[in-house]
């Protein structure tokens, strides 16, 4: 997947998480939890999303990667380069 | 003791009484819709199907849970959570309250349960399964939903109630004993206001109609509107239902300072337990139970105008109810009986309240809605003031005595008397 694709997929997963939130204008290097409503639980659902999806297992002191869209595509690029997207 | 005293004699302080309702029924969404529902005829029972057990029959509801809920709330919580929330916003709007600048700590929530976290339970457990039994796909929302706490801790959430909030387990009298809960702690000034009485998502777990199977007390017909049928000869089990009923109650001395309309007061109520089975009633302590409710109340029989049947449709708890009914209403030329779950199937955990509810309309309108499907009535069901079918103008109705059962002989009555 490219970093483009990657993209797209969290917002999907977003999508899901907090189907309230307007994404469209989603800024990618603002943390999302200064634009969306997200709490602990928002984050583990993202983390419990990218499992199930594509069996990636983030260990919790990676967590932290998962701050805003660019962070978390740059985290998840070398691990998702050779998936397909879903 | 002040829950025997002579309701005549308590003070305003301690006469605790009902200013609000909410409900979402399988045949109703609001009090009127639910009661004009009942005095017409309409069954909220229809086709449906779930894992496992496959086409059966259930009472669904079909409210508007996004009224009061946003669509994140709804994925994160549980249904009997977001059927708490509707009706306890919807009692809240009835009641007529103040919302905005009430004490919130003064609220208190007790809601009535008949069971909670099957259905979460079930959902994990399926889930899991399409990843080999791997707990580490296991949610991280499991607990949150499946604490017993659950339906009655969302509304708080919801409404911003700090106040006291639990769930009150007691099988299928869990909807009375919701509203006693309340009473007791508006009484013991635990709280100013009480949201109280029970709700159910119990059609959302398989085991539920998998165990009445078993049982051999899951109903069949082939009209889902005749499958509830309480008292008739060819009953043949429980219509397993969803719904709620949550009211708001006060003390007297409140409801009158803010000038509240008043649905009725709570003048009696008793909880007792068989000790005798896991699953079968004792009439002898089912007649107890409703002659203590009557004996606080300072009631006598005859002064009941409408007993509200627990009745379920199974062939040995209608004849036992019938013959606990029989013992205490003997010679009660004046009281009718009838039964909402003709109407509504089996509402668990909210089955008490909502069949309550049903019939509190009866103190404006003085009608006694009927029980439906008796088609042939059980001789073993006889009592003399049953309403079949049709509904019967009673005239002045004062007293409705509300009666609930549950598993492993948990036996409960309130009565309420028109204000």
């Amino acid at each position: 997947m490219t970093p483009a694709e990657i993209r797209d997929e969290i917002v999907d997963i977003l999508s899901d998480i907090a189907p309230d939130e307007d994404l469209s204008d989603l800024k990618d290097d603002v943390a999302f939890r200064e634009q969306l409503e997200l709490d602990s639980m928002d984050f583990l659902d993202i983390v419990m999303e990218l499992r199930k999806r594509h069996r990636i297992q983030i260990p919790e002191e990676d967590y932290n990667h998962l701050a805003s869209m660019q962070s978390t595509v740059d985290y998840l690029t070398p691990h998702m380069k050779d998936m397909q997207p879903s | 003791m002040i829950a025997s005293g002579v309701q005549g004699q308590l003070p305003d302080e301690q006469r605790i009484v009902i200013t609000g309702i909410g409900l979402t029924a399988p045949n109703g969404n609001s009090l009127a819709e639910y009661r004009d529902s009942l005095l017409h005829g309409r069954s909220g029972v229809s086709p449906y199907e779930i894992r496992y057990v496959g086409p059966t029959l259930a009472g669904i509801c079909n409210f508007d849970a996004r009224r009061h809920q946003a669509r994140k709330d709804l994925r994160r919580g549980t249904r009997a959570g977001s059927i708490g929330v509707y009706c306890a916003n919807e009692a809240v709007a009835d009641a007529g309250i103040d919302w905005e600048n009430l004490d919130k700590n003064g609220i208190g929530v007790y809601v009535g349960v008949t069971e909670h976290g099957n259905v979460e339970t079930e959902n994990e457990v399926y889930e899991l399964k399409g990843y080999d039994y791997d707990t580490s796909f296991w949610s991280h929302h499991h607990n949150p939903r499946t604490v017993a706490n659950n339906p009655a801790g969302e509304i708080a959430l919801n409404m911003g109630i700090t106040g006291p909030h639990y769930t009150i387990g007691a099988a299928c009298a869990a909807g009375n004993a919701g509203l006693i809960q309340g009473a007791q702690m508006l009484r013991l000034a635990e709280c100013d206001i009480a949201i109280c009485g029970g709700v159910s998502e119990s059609i959302h777990t398989f085991g539920i109609f998998a165990s009445f199977k078993s049982q051999g007390a899951l109903a069949e017909h082939e009209d889902p509107t005749k499958a509830s049928r309480p008292f008739d000869l060819h009953r043949n089990g429980i219509v397993v239902s969803e719904g709620g009923c949550l009211y708001v109650v006060e003390r007297l001395s409140d409801a009158k300072r803010r000038s509240a309309r008043i649905y009725g007061e709570l003048i009696g109520y008793a909880i007792n337990t068989d000790a005798t089975d896991f699953v079968l009633p004792n009439p002898e302590r089912q007649a107890e139970c409703v002659q203590a409710a009557l004996r606080r109340a300072r009631l006598n029989p005859n002064d009941i105008d409408i007993v509200s049947n627990h009745a379920t449709g199974t062939s040995s708890g209608d004849i036992q109810e019938c013959a606990a009914l029989r013992r205490v209403f003997e010679g009660c030329d004046n009281t009718l009986f009838n039964n909402t779950k003709s109407f509504i199937g089996h509402c668990m955990g909210a089955a008490g309240a909502l069949e309550l509810t049903g019939n509190l309309g009866a103190f404006d309108d003085g009608v006694c809605h009927a029980t439906i499907n008796v088609d042939e009535l059980d001789p073993e069901c006889r009592l003399p003031g049953l309403v079949t079918n049709e509904p019967r103008e009673k005239g002045g109705v004062t007293y409705i005595l509300n009666n609930s059962f549950g598993m492993l002989g948990i036996n409960s009555a309130v009565i309420i008397k028109k204000m």
